[in-house]
């Protein structure tokens, strides 16, 4: 039985199978649309979320499978107090694949203790978000036709941002790959990080507190949010926070084949006078989370068309 | 008790200077019945300063404990007086409800009935990470 709990449990073999279905499905989704009738997805979500829970739900609904879950913890039994093994040893017995986010980190691998079907973790707290990650890859090789080769600039808070250690965990296995680490020094990336994804591979990068004087050289730029409650003063943070919002002015300095990302939501680090330059595909990205998850599922599934 | 003579039970010898109260504790010796020597930095002509730990009862001891703290220690088992056996200890590849995961945001510190593990996912620099989180134990 699959189950995917980090992204790292993926080979690149896999993820570049899983990204030709998703291509496959953009491509023709029509083909699709039955792909997985009679099948029940449980949506088991132990703490709101609105993008992910939706895209799983829209992903398995477009292949003709139905859904079934709850929205946060307190419409649950958990609410009760009941374990999360408890919960899913339950749940096992009324859907063919789970996906799961809770707050606790680990707890997908407590349900893989109980589950007699998939489990698909959809966030643990601060741990992983490996169907982030998959997204992430589906949208840099969907608009840049590879994943190999690419100067990667990761911009904002790169101290806890766990969608970027997963997406530099990922992208650190294919070749050519070189990082630009653009955060102020209070939320540089963790030492554990960059050891053993970036340094002990031998991975060029260069690291720089300033976006303006890198944006030039960059093939990706992904974006996350630096947050006013990180910063032990109101000084530091009002001193800093405008060198990580992306603008007019800034993209103006950028390559015509740059992509801009973002796992969104956005708050302000993105002007939205950005979203019609054609380089900002962070919305484009959301759906093709979509279509990475028909892909996931189909495959966790053992369902082929 | 007399510290040189063993009737029954082991000699833990051969620990890392300083080491040796680590193993005390994780093996729970404290909570012993039976009399439980502890000589630190002894003087050793390989290792220069040494721990030993002398038991003097013939307890279940839990060998992945003492290849976790110092897999260079060696165990001596001594029954009626005499040495029997010299027990060969290797690094654990897993270590359940030794470490304890002091992440708050880990699922064991809700879920209080779940097993604590440990698992080695560094050999060379000996690290082990809780299995449900990752988090990196530093006992």
């Amino acid at each position: 039985m699959k189950n995917l709990l980090n992204i790292l449990d993926l080979s690149t073999e896999e993820i570049d199978s899983l990204i030709k279905v998703a291509d496959d499905i953009i491509a023709d989704p029509e083909k699709y649309k039955e792909a997985c009738k009679h099948k029940i997805l449980a949506t088991l979500f132990f703490e709101p979320s609105t993008r992910t829970r939706l895209s799983f739900e829209s992903a398995m609904l477009s292949l003709g499978g139905s859904v079934l879950g709850f929205s946060e913890a307190s419409s649950s039994s958990a609410a009760k107090g009941e374990s999360v093994a408890d919960t899913i040893a339950v749940v096992s017995g009324y859907a063919d694949i789970i996906a799961m986010r809770h707050p606790k980190e680990g707890a997908p691998h407590v349900a893989l203790t109980r589950s007699t079907v998939p489990i698909i973790n959809a966030g643990d707290g601060g741990h992983f978000h490996p169907t982030q990650t998959l997204t992430d890859l589906l949208t840099i090789s969907h608009e840049l036709g590879r994943l190999d080769n690419l100067k990667v600039g990761v911009c904002g808070d790169l101290k806890f941002g766990r969608t970027v250690h997963s997406l530099i965990a990922a992208m650190s296995r294919y070749t050519g790959i070189e990082y630009v680490l653009i955060s102020p020094v209070e939320l540089k990336l963790p030492s554990f990080v960059k050891q053993d994804y970036i340094k002990d591979k031998g991975i060029p990068y260069t690291q720089s507190t300033d976006l303006d004087s890198v944006i030039g050289d960059l093939d990706i730029l992904y974006m996350t949010r630096v947050q006013r409650e990180r910063f032990f003063n109101e000084e530091d943070y009002l001193r800093l926070k405008d060198s990580y919002i992306l603008t007019e002015e800034k993209m103006k300095k950028a390559s015509p084949n740059l992509r801009v990302m973002h796992p969104l939501p956005r708050v302000n680090e993105i002007s939205t006078a950005v979203d019609s330059d054609p380089r900002a595909c962070y919305f484009r990205q959301a759906r093709y989370g979509k279509f990475i998850r028909m892909a996931l599922i189909m495959d966790m599934l053992g369902v082929t068309v | 008790m007399n510290i040189d003579s063993i009737y029954t039970g082991f000699v833990i010898d051969h620990i890392g200077a300083g080491k040796g109260m680590m193993l005390y504790k994780l093996l729970g010796l404290a909570k012993l019945e039976c009399p439980v020597a502890m000589i630190m930095n002894a003087t050793s002509k390989r290792m220069g300063k040494k721990d030993i730990i002398k038991i003097d009862g013939d307890i279940d001891i839990d060998m992945d404990v003492i290849g976790y703290v110092d897999p260079d220690a060696t165990v001596n088992v001594i029954r009626e007086g005499k040495l029997v056996e010299k027990r060969d200890i290797t690094v654990p590849k897993e270590l359940k409800n030794v470490l304890f995961c002091k992440n708050p945001r880990c699922i064991t510190s809700t879920e209080q009935e779940l097993p604590h593990i440990f698992r080695l996912t560094d050999e060379k620099k000996r690290i082990y990470r809780c299995i449900y989180c990752d988090t990196k134990a530093n006992n």
